[in-house]
């Protein structure tokens, strides 16, 4: 009977991390529609397509080695490219490692396939600890509309109508706005944490001082450490306490 | 199936899962020092600040007003409390509505 519990409320966990997903999904969709149709002009087969979904699951390093397969650069550079483009996930899988509750090493490496900026979001704002069937529905649900929709670009092989595809670039966005917003409301912290970021990623993109790869990496971690330190010189010199 | 393409693919995922695998054994049941948990614990605010700015700004290069337009709409939406879906789907529409008639 315990075990009957058990396996309910895993089944429980994984259906509200495929709700979560949702979005998710919905966002991927024109993007990953958008990547099936232009893999086929860069002259890549369905196969290749969508093999290239299934194994690499990273728009925008996707989008990349696309532009530079069109370039004619050797394959050396785009899996170079790839790698700066990702390393940002090392940074994620940190922070949600503190975040997740503790299982099986297997089934950690299995789910650490599925995160991506949009997974590692919707995870990292939700309230508590990240359960293991958790993890594996938010994932599930935004790979497999990566990899079908990437499969179903290529196939008719036309975008969406200009304005819905146009329009549809927000969602992803709109989506880290949603997230974002209900912890800003409760929590100055989180406001400041989150305009740093923005201002130092402003400032490294349009200046044109890094990739954005790294500007999001860098201006993150700026961002996180300044606000830190800033917390624990006021708890030293004022004794404020250490907000939770 | 090109051969070129294929290992391409599988550089391309092999360096894109190892990063996202490997903090998950390096750090397993390993205690970090409170500043780097709290640090740790600010990343997923700032990720999300740089995510949206300025990105979001630019989503049509032509029109910086489009990207505000759908900016100020998803944090309208979501500060008056809607689930993040009616944010996103609200956001698309208003944006819709925005290339309909400008």
């Amino acid at each position: 009977m315990l075990a009957d519990f058990a396996i309910g409320r895993e089944s429980s966990e994984f259906k509200k991390g495929l709700q979560a997903g949702i979005t998710i999904g919905i966002g991927y969709f024109p993007i990953a529609l958008t990547f099936g149709l232009l893999a086929k002009t860069s002259g890549l087969s369905i196969y290749e397509s969508v093999l290239m979904s299934m194994i690499v699951f990273a728009g925008a390093s996707q989008y990349i080695s696309l532009s530079l397969i069109a370039y004619g650069t050797g394959i050396f550079e785009i899996v170079l490219t790839t790698f700066i483009v990702n390393i940002r996930h090392f940074l994620m899988s940190t922070a949600l490692n503190e975040k997740c509750e503790d299982d099986h090493l297997g089934n950690k490496m299995l789910y650490s396939f599925g995160i991506t900026d949009e997974t590692f979001s919707v995870v990292a704002t939700k309230e508590g600890t990240a359960t293991t069937g958790f993890m594996f529905g938010v994932n599930l649900l935004a790979y497999s509309s990566w990899v079908i929709f990437t499969g179903i670009g290529h196939l008719i092989g036309a975008s969406l109508p200009q304005t819905l595809q146009e329009s549809m670039g927000v969602a992803l966005y709109a989506m880290f706005i949603g997230l974002l917003v209900p912890s800003l409301k409760k929590s100055v912290k989180v406001l400041f944490l989150a305009a740093l970021a923005a201002i130092f990623n402003s400032i490294f993109t349009l200046g044109g001082i890094m990739a954005q790869g790294w500007a999001i990496v860098t201006s993150t971690i700026l961002s996180a450490v300044v606000i830190e330190l800033i917390e624990v010189i006021k708890a030293k010199h004022w004794g404020v306490k250490h907000e939770k | 199936m090109k051969s070129e393409i294929l290992w391409m693919i599988i550089g391309m995922g092999l360096v894109t899962y190892i990063p996202r695998m490997l903090p998950f054994v390096l750090f397993k049941g390993m205690e970090l020092p409170p500043f780097i948990q709290g640090v740790l614990k600010n990343v997923p605010y700032a990720t999300l600040g740089a995510l949206i700015f300025p990105a979001i700004i630019f989503i049509q290069k032509d029109d910086i007003w489009y990207g505000i337009a759908g900016a100020v709409a998803a944090f309208a939406a979501a500060f008056l409390g809607a689930n993040v879906i009616v944010v996103v789907l609200g956001s698309i529409t208003v944006l819709a509505v925005y290339s309909f008639f400008l």
